[in-house]
């Protein structure tokens, strides 16, 4: 049986990680990727793979997680994005090749691709 | 659903929703007996008889927002379609089994799919869970328990954090890799 790709490859991952932590606290952007039934059937697993292989390739540091399911099914796979001090932007039917350019344009120049946008929410 | 992993994916989520903090998932491939048994057990709010009797009406659910809940219609339709049930066994206040048997060669399986990105997609949506997972093979067994990954990262760093993402993806992808048949 496999073996838990060892401990000390953990170790040493977390010694990475808690290295750049302080550096990262205050990144402030969040991904949220819905993953209700419905995004699954829609496709939202591979979305969400999408985003994280964009995020790695750029070295762009964002939290991602997942939710359930806001009732607008037929809008799946839904990502949003927030960022501090920024209305959160909901986007919809997200397929994975969309994915670059959504980082690239929101992330990076930080502009939301408003002809995908689906709505959003102001900043608090 | 394309693949049998989505379906997984998406009974997980139903364990978090139960306010499960245990969820023990076993894939086991019987090539011998022709089966494929998929187990999802969690230690959440449970349900009564005569809620597990509703669970698999595509027309129930625990939900307020809407009146359909189509997770559990749609695989035990999967199950029935390759010679395979679903069975739940549940209990108020202890946790549910939820059990999905498939004829391991019938041509109307949905492959299995990607449990990699299954797993990583569960376990980064999720803080608080303990996922024990099992995946037995005619070749070999990928197993692991996510609290001692966690253990071993200590308090500080999470699991979304995106070096340990890195790590956790290559990790789910070998695992699983060493178990195709």
């Amino acid at each position: 049986m496999p073996k838990l790709k060892t401990l000390d490859d953990l170790k040493r991952v977390r010694e990475e990680a808690q290295k750049s932590l302080k550096v990262r606290l205050d990144t402030g952007t969040t991904i949220i990727v819905g993953m209700g039934t419905c995004g699954i059937a829609a496709g939202a697993r591979d979305t969400m793979h999408a985003i994280l292989e964009e995020l790695a390739k750029r070295q762009i540091d964002a939290h991602v997680t997942t939710v359930g399911c806001i009732g607008m099914c037929v809008k799946e796979p839904l990502v949003d994005i927030e960022q501090a001090g920024k209305p959160r932007v909901t986007y919809a039917n997200v397929k994975p090749d969309m994915v670059p350019r959504l980082i690239e344009e929101h992330l990076i120049k930080g502009q939301p691709v408003t002809e995908w946008v689906l709505g959003r929410v102001k900043a608090e | 659903m394309r693949e049998l992993a989505l379906h997984i994916l998406d009974i997980l989520q139903n364990a978090i929703e139960a306010g499960a903090t245990q969820v023990a998932l076993t894939i086991d491939e019987d090539q011998a007996a022709d089966r494929l048994t998929i187990t999802v057990r969690d230690n959440g709010r449970g349900m009564d008889k005569a809620t597990v009797a509703r669970a698999i009406n595509p027309f129930f659910t625990s939900r307020t927002t809407r009146h359909v809940g189509l997770g559990l219609p749609l695989l035990a339709a999967a199950t029935e379609r390759a010679g395979g049930q679903l069975t739940i066994q549940s209990e108020p206040g202890v946790g549910t089994t939820v059990t999905a048997t498939f004829q391991l060669c019938h041509p109307d399986r949905q492959p299995l799919g990607d449990m990699a990105a299954t797993l990583l997609a569960f376990l980064l949506g999720e803080k608080n869970v303990a996922l024990h997972y099992v995946h037995r093979t005619a070749r070999d067994t990928f197993e692991f328990h996510s609290a001692d990954i966690r253990a071993a990262l200590g308090d500080e760093v999470e699991l979304g954090d995106p070096v340990v993402r890195q790590w956790l993806a290559e990790f789910l992808a070998e695992g699983e890799q060493a178990v195709q048949t």
